[in-house]
């Protein structure tokens, strides 16, 4: 379209309103100003301002935040990663929305301390309204299908696998001050408390150590109450742990339904083994899908060069890729001049100067990865670099 | 000054090399706790710096807006001068350093920063970080040391251009950034080198660096002064972006100055570094290698806590506000191994840097002595030292030498 294109036409007009604004700012950008008084704006990082915090449980809190201009919305079902400073240092996980869409276009994760965890015990206890956080758009297929009709379902949840399962509920069914409503899920009209023409069937099967523990519980037995769905709930300490050979007897039309499940591997292992065996549809979900734990030593990839080094624990990265031919950026060599840093994806590493122990667990880091000063570092285990 | 090893009495000539080991140790705890405790209060604080620093800039280029009015133009100008200082010195260098790379954050990393100066963040990191900070104070490697134009030590060799060196230091004060950014390129050596065999390395790194400078150029001298056009401000705003710009350049030279070139500080032959320099002996070459700065609060801000030269230079990776924290646990250990703690006042730093800078653009020894009785015939040498050639000034050093050793055996005598 070469009208478009014409000197003076709105396009170019902006382009180069933009370099001049660019002209006066450099070497930054116009934005590192505009954030200093607009960081929510449109055209800006996406980020987040925490609007209020609700404990759920003794370890679990609701965290409300009120997301950028340039939020684009999400599925029920779907997690976000997001980005929050912790004593200082960015660490980034990923939590599943708790709620569909709201009419204050706000957006919430339901977080559960577990122990030694960094962000989550932050979240839960420390947060407060007003932090700035950083966002990543929503993301995750475990969501529901479009066309709800006649299909029958079964959610198998447990401990905080609650949490996408809960943000489809309440998408399906709001809780108002009358109580739950319930939807037909067809054509959007909601039906206050009438839940005989509810044509969903859904069945929670939820599992948490204990009642006390499980977040959502009771809103969990509201819809049950109001007959939104079934819900089987088992605590360990008063059940014993369950076995995936139980589903059968807890939800005897269980191959009729498709089932979404969401908690920690061992129990989707198993559930993945006993519906592959059945033939029965299974989706699932499940965070912190890797563990990285510091070992002595380990093999180096540089994926960009395509070499993989061996090393004992005591060799430097740096000294260990330029043996292998590979050429680094490098500096100092003695830990001062950062001119050897370089993103590291996965993995562990260890100072040698300190023997701290430096981890970039993926999906837990800025995108790039961690930044590590090779000439100082040695794996402690498995890592990947980005060179 | 005159190398350690070659002085009367070498000030490390006390430490048994375990001591020089446990002062190692003794550091790296230093350091350790620092690391230890870094946490969100140090976060928020270079965060805090960054905005304060931003929005004063912002403002101050606002009031210059209608600087044809004095008292904007003096506001404006104040206001953006301290503007780029800090974002020179509290903010660029120190970001640059990786001081602030542990909070992972993008924005505010070792790797992504650009500064408000002349010189490109590349160009600075390899010159400063790597080769200054590795190789502090040796004669002959660490080109800080005069920078390449200029001689501050005995063992630089003299030349009668050096007795102009006093107002080169003064022109490269006042226009300090290009003077960093032709040494980042080590632009002397290379323009040395004929066109066509000049590195790839080097043309990238000239081309970058040209980019940088018109656009520095552009934004202070055309851009905000055409936006003032308006209160027809243009020739206040460009007077007060200059004037802001000299501030600069003449404030962190100074402070530059104090870090290694007060007289007292010390320096290393190349030759008595052992070619695997263990992190002790390290640790004593950047603690005799730099000199402090006392001063309030506000000082050591605007210095960028380079006032802490000697913290600075131990660490030069730690955040720089903890540097005040630390410096009471440097400075005693200083004095438990006996060593010099060059701390003194920035009048007293700049003045005592000055002296050495006039008293090394003149042969060695001729200013001590030189008094009002001799003054002819001393200048009569100059004239025969500056007119006679390599050969004359070889004789004329051999001479100063002997003297020296003579005057040193007397005092053993």
């Amino acid at each position: 379209m070469a009208l478009l294109e014409a000197p003076g036409s709105p396009r170019r007009l902006r382009d180069r309103l933009v370099r001049a604004v660019e002209a006066a700012t450099t070497p930054l950008l116009p934005a590192d100003y505009l954030d200093l008084f607009a960081p929510l704006r449109s055209g800006a990082d996406l980020r987040g301002r925490i609007v209020s915090v609700h404990p759920e449980t003794a370890d679990a809190a609701t965290i409300v935040i009120r997301p950028g201009a340039d939020w684009a919305g999400h599925v029920p079902g779907q997690y976000i990663r997001i980005g929050i400073d912790v004593d200082g240092v960015r660490q980034w996980r990923a939590y599943s929305l708790t709620h569909g869409p709201r009419a204050d276009g706000h957006i919430s994760i339901t977080v559960k301390a577990v122990p030694q965890g960094k962000v989550s015990n932050h979240l839960v206890h420390e947060a407060v309204p007003g932090t700035l956080v950083h966002l990543e758009q929503a993301a995750g297929e475990f969501v529901l299908p479009d066309d709800l009709a006649a299909r029958k379902f079964l959610f198998v949840t447990a401990g905080s696998g609650v949490t996408p399962v809960i943000g489809m509920l309440r998408n399906l069914f709001p809780v108002t001050d009358e109580g739950v409503l319930v939807s037909d899920g067809l054509d959007g009209h909601s039906l206050a408390a009438r839940p005989t023409e509810n044509p969903l069937d859904i069945t929670v099967v939820h599992v948490a150590p204990t009642r006390p523990d499980s977040i959502f519980i009771d809103n969990l037995h509201e819809l049950h109450e109001a007959g939104a769905i079934t819900l089987v709930d088992r605590y360990d300490d008063v059940h014993g742990v369950l076995g995936v050979d139980q589903l059968e007897e807890l939800v005897p039309d269980l191959a009729e339904r498709t089932t979404y499940a969401c908690g920690p591997a061992g129990l989707l292992d198993a559930l993945g083994q006993h519906h592959e065996e059945r033939g029965l549809e299974l989706f699932t979900e499940q965070f912190r899908p890797v563990v990285i734990s510091a070992g002595e030593g380990g093999t180096v990839t540089l994926e960009k060069s395509g070499v993989s080094v061996e090393l004992d624990g005591t060799t430097t990265i740096l000294d260990a890729a330029e043996e292998a031919g590979v050429l680094m950026p490098s500096g100092c060599r003695m830990g001062i001049c950062m001119g050897c840093v370089l993103p590291m994806r996965e993995g562990a590493v260890r100072d040698l100067r300190n023997g701290e122990i430096t981890t970039a667990t993926p999906g837990e880091t800025n995108t790039g990865g961690v930044s590590i000063q090779t000439c100082i570092s040695t794996p402690a285990g498995p890592c990947h670099i980005d060179h | 000054m005159t190398t350690i090893t070659r002085k009367d009495v070498n000030p490390t000539a006390h430490l048994t090399p375990e001591d020089i080991e446990q002062i190692g140790v003794e550091l790296d705890a230093i350091r350790q706790d620092v690391i230890d405790s870094r946490g969100a209060s140090d976060a928020a604080y270079i965060r805090k710096v960054v905005d304060v620093q931003r929005k004063l800039e912002l403002g101050s280029r606002a009031v210059l807006l209608a600087s044809i009015f004095p008292p904007a133009w003096i506001v404006g100008t104040v206001g953006l001068s301290v503007a780029k200082i800090l974002e020179n010195m509290e903010i660029g260098h120190n970001v640059m350093h990786g001081q602030w790379d542990w909070m992972r954050d993008p924005k505010i990393h070792s790797t992504t920063w650009e500064w408000d100066n002349a010189s490109t963040a590349e160009g600075w990191k390899h010159s400063h970080n790597q080769v200054h900070h590795t190789y502090t104070n040796i004669v002959g490697k660490d080109n800080d040391l005069g920078y390449g134009i200029m001689r501050v030590d005995e063992d630089q060799r003299w030349s009668p251009f050096l007795l102009g060196q006093p107002l080169w230091n003064f022109v490269n004060a006042c226009f300090f950034e290009y003077g960093i950014a032709a040494y980042d390129l080590e632009l002397g050596k290379n323009l040395r080198i004929p066109r066509e065999k000049r590195s790839e390395a080097f043309r990238r790194s000239a081309k970058n660096t040209l980019r940088k400078i018109r656009k520095q150029a552009t934004k202070d001298y055309v851009v905000h002064p055409a936006l003032s056009i308006p209160t027809g401000s243009f020739l206040p705003t460009l007077a007060a972006n200059f004037t802001a710009n000299l501030a600069r350049n003449l404030w962190t030279h100074s402070v530059i100055m104090c870090g290694h070139f007060p007289e007292g500080v010390e320096t290393f032959e190349k030759k008595s570094i052992p070619a695997n320099e263990t992190r002790g002996e390290w640790y004593v070459r950047q603690m005799l290698g730099s000199a402090n700065i006392s001063g309030s609060k506000a000082m050591h801000l605007m210095t960028g806590q380079l006032s802490f030269q000697i913290e600075h230079h131990l660490f030069p990776d730690l955040p720089s506000n903890r540097y005040a924290e630390v410096a009471p646990k440097v400075q005693a250990l200083f004095e438990k191994y006996d060593l010099n703690y060059h701390s003194a006042s920035l009048p007293r730093q700049v003045g005592s840097a000055w002296h050495k800078i006039v008293r090394l653009s003149l042969p060695n020894g001729w200013l001590a002595e030189t008094n009002v009785k001799n003054a002819p015939k001393q200048v009569a040498l100059l004239y025969k030292l500056s007119t006679g050639g390599p050969k004359v000034r070889r004789a004329y050093d051999a001479m100063q030498r002997r003297a020296e050793n003579q005057k040193r055996e007397t005092v053993a005598a």
